[in-house]
């Protein structure tokens, strides 16, 4: 199972970043875990400092941005 | 058409990267890149290498265009005011969208080489002077947005960025932006655009210098100091050549998307500004002689917010008809510098004490830039 994290305080291109990511997660229907990461503390854990960002297994993928789909079930297939 | 790049080239640039002549590599390598182009980007590249030809020819008849469209499509006489307000419209709104996508896009290419935990390592360990200065600079080409600068300032407290220092950068990254400038330079000219460019660094490092003489480091919340950040994943600072060009297209598209509405509200406020204020109406309100109209643009500029691109056009409108461009140049740095939402995300991590005089040391520069232009233009 592949864990996804997405980062953001709760911004309006965080909430678009979860959105595509949940989205990106059914339509490649293999097995996730999505979860959303609001916390200052736990995002800083990451070492980076620009939301939203998209980490799976652990790995940083994106950072600033908001890929679309079809980029995102590339970074997580 | 090739959909799959075809094998030959993959081979020949495997045998080669192992060849141990330097040319050969450089060439194999080109070969190799190539060959990982898929053909919609190889298309895209095409694309984009018309468009910028093209760009250039277009851009230079504009003028001509927008008197055709004005007097010959629309059939509106010229010299009359509404003939002046929409040829006005017709030629600022090609111009502005023109030169924002080619300067968005080229700093875009420019900012994938920059990011800010890349200029968090440039910054940290650097003496105060120096790093109000290098801060200042990084703040023009480091991706920003208001809505990180919690974390961002958190990110620098961390790593034992001064707090004066820190502050440099987060005066210089919203106020002197690529949107700014190319408004500036598309309605008014280089001059302003480098006068607005510098005047902005100048007011960023000095701020910089006197917060940093102030030693407000214990202004800043407690909890800011027990985070912990964790290390920078190293692959972020990697991209290919054809990720910085999908980053440029990217910021193109988010840009624009997100202000092109203001743009063509404040072309179309200031079109029509353009065509029936008469001549000379501002110097009474904006003009030299008013002296508190410097103090009083910057007391109103300071709570709106993210509209410099809507207000840019409109000031351009008003300096025509007599406001003075001291005036003006401080109306827009405090919409730009100043912002209500950003001072209450600040407020997260820094006490009110710091707050104010971040506002008041700002608000203060940008009303002598604005005194100082007043007095020598």
């Amino acid at each position: 199972m592949k864990k996804l994290q997405v980062l953001g305080p709760g911004c309006p291109k965080c909430t678009e970043l979860a959105k595509r990511t949940a989205e990106a997660a059914k339509a490649l229907g293999g097995d996730y875990e999505v979860e959303k990461v609001s916390e200052l503390s736990k995002i800083m854990a990451f070492g980076i400092f620009t939301t939203p960002a998209l980490v799976v297994d652990g790995e940083v993928k994106v950072v600033g941005q908001v890929p679309s789909v079809d980029e995102i079930k590339k970074m997580i297939g | 058409m090739h959909n799959e790049p075809s094998p030959e080239p993959m081979v020949a640039a495997k045998i080669a990267t192992d060849a141990t002549e330097a040319p050969v590599n450089l060439i194999a390598k080109m070969k190799a890149t190539i060959a990982d182009l898929s053909a919609r980007q190889i298309l895209m590249l095409i694309f984009l290498g018309l468009s910028l030809l093209a760009w250039y020819p277009i851009y230079s008849r504009l003028d001509p265009f927008s008197r055709w469209a004005a007097y010959d499509v629309f059939r509106i006489a010229p010299g009359t005011h509404l003939g002046d307000a929409v040829s006005f419209f017709f030629l600022d709104i090609p111009k502005v969208f023109m030169l924002l996508i080619l300067v968005i896009f080229g700093v875009g290419i420019l900012r994938s080489f920059f990011n800010p935990e890349r200029t968090r390592t440039i910054l940290a360990g650097k003496r105060e002077l120096l790093g109000d200065v290098l801060a200042a600079l990084l703040g023009v080409v480091t991706p920003f947005c208001s809505c990180s600068a919690v974390p961002l300032f958190i990110g620098f407290v961390e790593a034992g960025i001064p707090i004066g220092v820190t502050f440099a950068f987060l005066i210089s990254a919203p106020m002197v932006n690529e949107i700014a400038l190319v408004l500036l330079f598309g309605l008014f000219g280089w001059r302003i655009a480098l006068i607005y460019m510098s005047m902005g660094l100048l007011i960023a490092i000095l701020t910089g210098i006197i917060i940093g003489r102030l030693n407000m480091e214990h202004q800043v919340e407690d909890w800011v100091y027990e985070i912990r950040m964790g290390q920078t994943p190293a692959q972020l600072q990697e991209l290919s050549w054809m990720g910085r060009v999908d980053y440029g297209i990217y910021q193109v598209k988010e840009i624009v998307g997100r202000v092109w509405l203001y743009i063509v509200l404040g072309i179309g406020a200031g079109a029509a500004i353009h065509g029936y204020v008469p001549e000379g109406f501002m110097a009474s309100i904006m003009g030299k002689q008013a002296w508190w109209s410097v103090p009083a643009a910057v007391v109103l500029g300071a709570p709106l917010y993210s509209n410099a691109a809507g207000i840019i056009p409109v000031v351009q409108a008003l300096l025509e008809k007599g406001a003075a461009l001291g005036t003006v140049l401080a109306f827009m740095m405090s919409i730009i510098a100043l912002s209500f939402p950003e001072v209450v995300i600040l407020r997260k991590v820094l006490k009110p004490k710091l707050i104010a005089v971040f506002v008041g040391v700002v608000a203060l520069g940008i009303i002598m830039v604005g005194f100082l232009f007043n007095a020598i233009m």
